[in-house]
């Protein structure tokens, strides 16, 4: 079965991203495949490079990151809500003259046409509000 | 051609839920039949006559009524949580269809993906 899971709560302000991270992992696990992961509202903010919390706790940015890297998953993060809370790759940093990004791959800043499509195409759609 | 349900569940102001999920709507509409359902608090996100300007809040409700205008048709509310409000259809923007429980159900049977917010 193919999954769209949609984050919409930041890390560390709500359980919906940590809850999101480790339903992504099961639904590996048990041989699933995941279509995409849409970050929403402030979902986005797990897409923040920045993060830096102690190292005794977990970091989601790179729990994201490293899930994605050795899965293959796209990670996407809705252009018009990451920018208004700054979160910017080098290009959209550039573009609107701010002193750095934040957002490296394999985060993707792109479109809400990435939800619609994959509320479309995929099997189940798994929201994780806040 | 699937079909997809748009919930909104939160108050217009004091998050970005509402505003968010209506620009969600905008793009599914593009692409795909889309209806819209407000549940519980969400309801308020039909209020006419909202006063925004002393909150720095932008009054997005208004686009309620440009819907119409992008081919979304199908607006729901549930009965209950309007009467719990006090409100009737006469306070809001748009003319949602009132839902009992059953009709509810029915409706989020009928649709193949919903997305909440």
């Amino acid at each position: 079965m193919k999954f769209l899971i949609v984050v919409q709560g930041g890390p560390y302000t709500s359980q919906a991203s940590l809850s999101a991270w480790h339903f992504a992992r099961a639904v590996l696990t048990r041989g699933h495949e995941i279509y995409r992961v849409f970050f929403y509202h402030d979902g986005v903010y797990n897409a923040n490079g920045l993060l830096s919390p102690p190292q005794d706790e977990v970091n989601l940015h790179e729990a994201w990151r490293l899930l994605a890297v050795e899965n293959d998953l796209e990670l996407v993060i809705c252009v018009a809500s990451a920018l208004r809370r700054g979160i910017l790759d080098q290009t959209e940093a550039s573009r609107y003259e701010k002193p750095l990004g934040n957002v490296e791959a394999p985060f993707i800043i792109s479109g809400l046409g990435q939800l619609i499509d994959g509320t479309i195409n995929a099997d189940r759609t798994m929201t994780f509000g806040s | 051609m699937k079909k997809l349900l748009f919930v909104q569940s939160h108050p217009p102001h004091g998050s970005l839920f509402g505003q968010e999920g209506l620009d969600a709507i905008l793009a599914g509409s593009a692409f795909i039949e889309c209806g819209v359902l407000f549940l519980g608090d969400g309801i308020y996100q039909l209020l006419k006559d909202q006063q925004t300007t002393a909150l720095a809040s932008k009054n997005f409700s208004v686009s309620y009524q440009a819907l119409h205008d992008y081919g979304v048709e199908s607006l729901f509310c549930s009965a209950a949580d309007l009467l719990a409000r006090n409100l009737t259809v006469a306070d809001l923007i748009v003319t949602p269809t009132l839902l009992d429980a059953t009709e509810l159900a029915a409706v989020l049977r009928d649709y193949d993906g919903i997305l909440d917010f």
